[in-house]
């Protein structure tokens, strides 16, 4: 063979290599992701089904054994399962409502022609950027029952000091209210989208028509607001089942468990006291009740 | 600005100007409180960072005092912070590369060929949460001796990084007109070749700002670094916690590793500020 032939055929080669590319582009671009996400997100999952449904320890050297829905049963009939499920529950039902409202306003409040306005904009992202253990930390020294600066505030006002997160009927609030202060900025971004992307028209007919402000805002500014609440509802709800960083780093669920929500738990379950097969169970169970909840708030937003 | 209509505001069409100067001011104040309470425990991270012993003891917050670097010293030093910091971010960058030498591929993949079913996963994968896959990945981990491995950590902050760079470079794609490839073709490009020489150069400013977004994600991960980090590859967030941990009530010293920690995540997020709304809701704004 002579090298002319040599150089075409590698380029005859080349050329069918990349029109083969060219032809398979669609499933050959995502291929990678598809196979990470594989790996080390459906494996997991169906892993973790495996696991519990079997009696197994990570400290225990026997080795595991079947129990079928063993460890579901044992969930049901363990008080600190319930205990941590209303936690996880409660801690949602302060948070996100208070999120919302005062989301609400804050987004009311940014709409509007403001000085410095590119300033206020990037400060009001600061708590949902900041590191989560940062942000626990300083809130953990805040709330210090002798030394934090919250106590010296209220003395100020003429409040009665708090003993906060150390105090057990208080630590899931003042949890949430760690919570509220981190992502109310989040869901105000949000809605403040839904706000500037609504079109002029309706406004300008209810003007003409002589709505009041409140009028405009039942009629017209709600009902277009709608997918943009859908979809920090959607989040938060999501995200504050799942709230684990602020916790662990505040509180790791005490005092005592008067704190430890559902993830929480798991992780103490998992990664304390090593119980593999159990922990499974509990990560399936929390996963079903977001899952649940993300389903639930996507059917309610259809049927509007 | 344009955006900036006041219109849910100028149905009031009766009031005076004076009862509408009023408004404003009302309206300016509660903003001003909003942004005080916002930015308050950022402000008294900084002060009681600078803040001596003594000051941090005492039962009166000092607002007014002469600063020290002393609590900063002694967590850079006393607390090997350097080496830490490097471990950081070698799983930070690593992660954020590997994200975006696999995600991007795919972003434009989604962009041009609509794969609803790749999208929607990445959006499902965003809901599970994170300790549902950490318990099995532990058990693999420690059956292949990784525990404690910079493998560990950057193979798993990839669960962050690439549905992040996934989603949000995809939105970039999606802006760039199809002619130009097309056009690309005609001159005898490769679709794959267009990709390469058209398409990622118009899109760089959305492949920065989408590694930017997956750095903070990934910097901020504590859970992951705190079961599969070791002694060698411990990161910011789980090292601090450790010193927490040991039951120091050093409250300058907390709050200047608190400061060192967010301080680099900040100075990023102001480069990328448009977006991060975007990174954080990862198509929970979309359908």
């Amino acid at each position: 063979m002579t090298q002319a032939h040599i150089v075409s055929r590698v380029r005859v080669q080349r050329r069918s290599a990349s029109a083969w590319l060219d032809h398979h582009l669609r499933w050959v671009f995502p291929l990678p992701t598809v196979l990470v996400l594989l790996v080390f997100t459906v494996l997991p999952l169906l892993f973790n089904l495996i696991l519990s449904t079997q009696d197994r320890s990570v400290s225990s050297a026997l080795p595991s054994r079947f129990v079928g829905l063993g460890n579901y049963a044992q969930a049901f009939s363990d008080p600190r399962f319930w205990n941590a499920t209303w936690l996880m529950t409660a801690f949602a039902l302060i948070a996100v409502p208070c999120q919302m409202l005062l989301g609400l306003g804050l987004a009311a409040l940014l709409n509007r022609p403001l000085p410095i306005q590119g300033l206020i904009r990037s400060l009001v992202l600061l708590p949902m950027i900041a590191t989560p253990m940062a942000i626990g930390l300083i809130w953990a020294l805040m709330m210090n029952p002798d030394l934090g600066v919250l106590n010296y505030l209220l003395e100020q006002v003429g409040l009665p000091r708090s003993l906060w997160v150390a105090d057990p009927k208080l630590a899931i609030p003042a949890l949430a209210l760690i919570d509220i202060w981190q992502w109310t900025p989040l869901v105000a971004l949000i809605l403040l989208a839904g706000l500037q992307s609504m079109p002029e028209e309706p406004f300008e007919a209810a003007r003409i028509d002589g709505a009041s402000g409140a009028q405009v805002f039942r009629f017209v500014t709600w009902p277009l607001l709608q997918p943009a609440v859908f979809a920090a509802l959607t989040l938060r709800l999501i995200d504050a089942l799942k709230t684990f960083d602020i916790i662990e780093v505040i509180t790791q669920g005490g005092p005592g468990t008067s704190s430890e929500t559902l993830n929480v738990y798991t992780f103490h379950t998992g990664f304390e006291f090593l119980k593999v097969g159990y922990t499974a169970a509990l990560l399936t169970l929390l996963l079903l009740v977001v899952g649940a909840v993300a389903v639930g708030v996507n059917l309610l937003r259809r049927s509007r | 600005m344009s955006t900036l209509s006041p219109r849910v505001y100028s149905a009031r069409r009766s009031s005076t100007k004076s009862r509408r100067r009023t408004t404003e001011i009302l309206l300016a104040v509660i903003l001003t409180l909003a942004l005080l309470v916002l930015l308050f425990p950022f402000v008294w991270m900084v002060l009681v960072s600078l803040h001596n012993q003594a000051q941090n003891t005492s039962a009166v917050p000092a607002w007014f005092f002469v600063p020290t670097l002393e609590n900063y010293r002694a967590v850079i030093v006393g607390n090997n912070f350097l080496q830490f910091t490097a471990n950081s971010l070698v799983v930070a960058v690593s992660a954020t590369a590997i994200g975006l030498v696999l995600g991007v591929p795919a972003a434009y993949a989604i962009a041009r060929f609509k794969q609803r079913g790749l999208a929607l996963w990445i959006l499902v994968s965003r809901i599970i949460p994170y300790i549902t896959f950490l318990l099995p990945w532990f058990l693999v981990f420690s059956q292949l001796k990784l525990i404690g491995s910079f493998t560990a950590l950057i193979t798993t902050h990839l669960i962050i990084t690439l549905p992040l760079v996934v989603w949000v470079s995809s939105a970039f794609f999606e802006d760039i007109p199809l002619d130009l490839e097309e056009a690309g073709q005609v001159d005898g490009l490769t679709r794959a070749g267009a990709f390469v020489r058209i398409t990622l150069p118009l899109v760089t400013p959305g492949l920065v700002t989408a590694a930017i977004l997956a750095f903070i994600f990934s910097w901020n991960q504590f859970l992951f670094s705190l079961i599969l980090g070791g002694p060698n590859t411990k990161t910011v967030p789980v090292a601090v916690f450790n010193f927490i941990s040991y039951g120091s009530v050093n409250f300058g010293g907390i709050a200047a590793a608190s400061v060192l920690i967010t301080l680099p995540v900040v100075l990023l997020a102001l480069l990328v500020q448009r977006y991060i709304v975007r990174g954080l809701t990862a198509g929970g704004l979309k359908g």
